[in-house]
């Protein structure tokens, strides 16, 4: 392996059902009915997808989710916006924890 | 089903022909109601979807002559609508003769605009010539938001479109009751698809109402047709194969019965007949062979042949290019 990530698999993705179709399946299937229209739009959860994109630092879904964003009629403003939602909930995930390290500390401390 | 290569051509054709056969479709024209017509390649912009490659160094133009000879066509044809586009159609010496001509001999004048040209100064006297002769003007407007439009048509376009569309609005353009109608169009910033055209109407409408109080009648989106200095861009940026496979592969069967070509002729500024404005601009002649405007007694009948070519993908992708 040359390299871990290749934007030539994106494309092979469905391939992940070899050897285990049964699963594949159900997993595409609820992949689908998640990402359809229902009571959010379909332009609204192409955004939380770009965001959770960037939080779990997915290089196939940034750039499967930036296209389909685009294609949703999101501008480029949104789609930022919704990336720093995501470096907003992150960092603030870790600082909230450092309420446990104070608690630590103060229980630790005179 | 016959497929048209003009020598001129030498892509045309590739694949396209090949895939209306496998689904058991013929491209052929049904009745021809629109004459659209292109006044040149001059324009005050050089954006960079352009499939013309119209800008300010262009000097082809329609001259009056042509302009009469179309306009003659348009009634003597019994046109329904007469589609004026370019370049930028405002710039043209004699437009305004061309429009008065045509409001006279169709029931319905469409006028194209890139909302910049119409507002110059010396050009104002159009939109209230425009207003008077109830003609419909049809803008684009790729984006609400100023990144997106200023990188497809060129820096302060947007700008100057939010003025362009507030005075036009002024005049009773896309105001209810004026029979006025103000229609927008919007072309992708770029290498994918457009996005739903309901949904972006419901969208434009509430954005340029929120930011700017604009109103306006009906909004169409359409993909960017890989021709021209979107060719050139999609070349150079290592895009073109997978814009063209995305294109290939959103093809749409059920968008064929709806394709402009059935019902426009489109004629040059030089009196010469193409089956759309994409054959215009990459020289393919209506149904593969020379007509001038002089030569035609009537529209092109039902049943006529229509060239095909590469870039026909782009009008049959999704929701199509109708
Ligand atoms: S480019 Fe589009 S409008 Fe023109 S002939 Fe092909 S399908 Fe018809």
């Amino acid at each position: 392996m040359t390299s871990y990530y290749d934007s030539k698999d994106l494309p092979r993705f469905s391939e992940i059902g070899k050897d285990a179709p049964e699963l594949a399946k159900k997993f595409f299937e609820y992949y689908g009915a998640v990402m359809a229209e229902g009571e959010l739009t379909a332009r609204e959860k192409s955004l939380i997808a770009l965001a959770v994109a960037h939080a779990v630092q997915c290089p196939y879904c940034i750039d499967a989710y930036a296209k389909e964003c685009l294609e949703q009629g999101s501008n480029t403003a949104e789609m930022t916006e919704a990336v720093h939602v995501a470096a907003a909930i992150r960092g603030g995930a870790s600082l909230v924890h450092g309420l446990q390290m104070r608690n630590v500390v103060d229980k630790l401390s005179l | 089903m016959q497929e048209i290569q003009p020598a001129s051509c030498p892509s045309a054709g590739v694949g396209f022909a090949q895939t209306l056969a496998q689904h058991g479709l013929r491209l052929e024209r049904e009745q021809t109601h629109t004459l659209q017509i292109n006044t040149g390649l001059l324009c005050n912009q050089a954006c960079r979807h352009c499939h013309l490659e119209a800008g300010p160094s262009r000097k082809e133009i329609m001259n009056r002559e042509t302009m009469d000879q179309v306009a003659d066509y348009a009634a003597r044809g019994g046109f329904q609508t007469a589609d004026v586009t370019g370049g930028a159609p405002e710039m043209v010496p004699g437009i305004d003769h061309l429009l008065t001509r045509l409001a006279a001999a169709v029931p319905r004048v469409m006028l194209r605009s890139n909302l910049t040209a119409i507002t110059d100064s010396d050009r104002e006297h159009l939109g209230l010539l425009c207003r008077d002769l109830k003609i419909v003007l049809v803008c684009s407007l790729p984006a609400t938001h100023a990144s997106q439009t200023d990188a497809q048509r060129g820096s302060g376009v947007m700008d100057c479109s939010v003025s362009a569309l507030q005075w036009l609005n002024s005049l009773g353009y896309g105001q209810p009751g004026t029979g006025l109608e103000l229609n927008l169009v919007s072309n992708p910033a770029g290498a994918f698809m457009p996005p739903d055209q309901g949904r972006t109407e419901e969208r434009f409408r509430r954005d340029l109402q929120r930011k700017w109080g604009i109103v306006f009648n009906s909004l169409y989106t359409f993909a960017n047709v890989p021709l021209g200095r979107f060719r050139t861009w999609l070349e150079a940026s290592g895009n073109y194969e997978q814009y063209m496979a995305r294109l290939t592969e959103a093809f749409n069967p059920e968008a064929v019965t709806g394709l402009m070509c059935r019902n426009l002729v489109s004629v040059d500024w030089n009196g010469e007949l193409h089956d759309c404005d994409f054959h215009l601009a990459k020289g393919i002649p209506l149904g593969g062979i020379r007509h001038h405007v002089t030569k035609m007694d009537c529209p092109p009948i039902p049943g006529a042949t229509i060239a095909t070519a590469e870039h026909c993908y782009a009008c049959t992708a999704g929701a199509g290019f109708t």
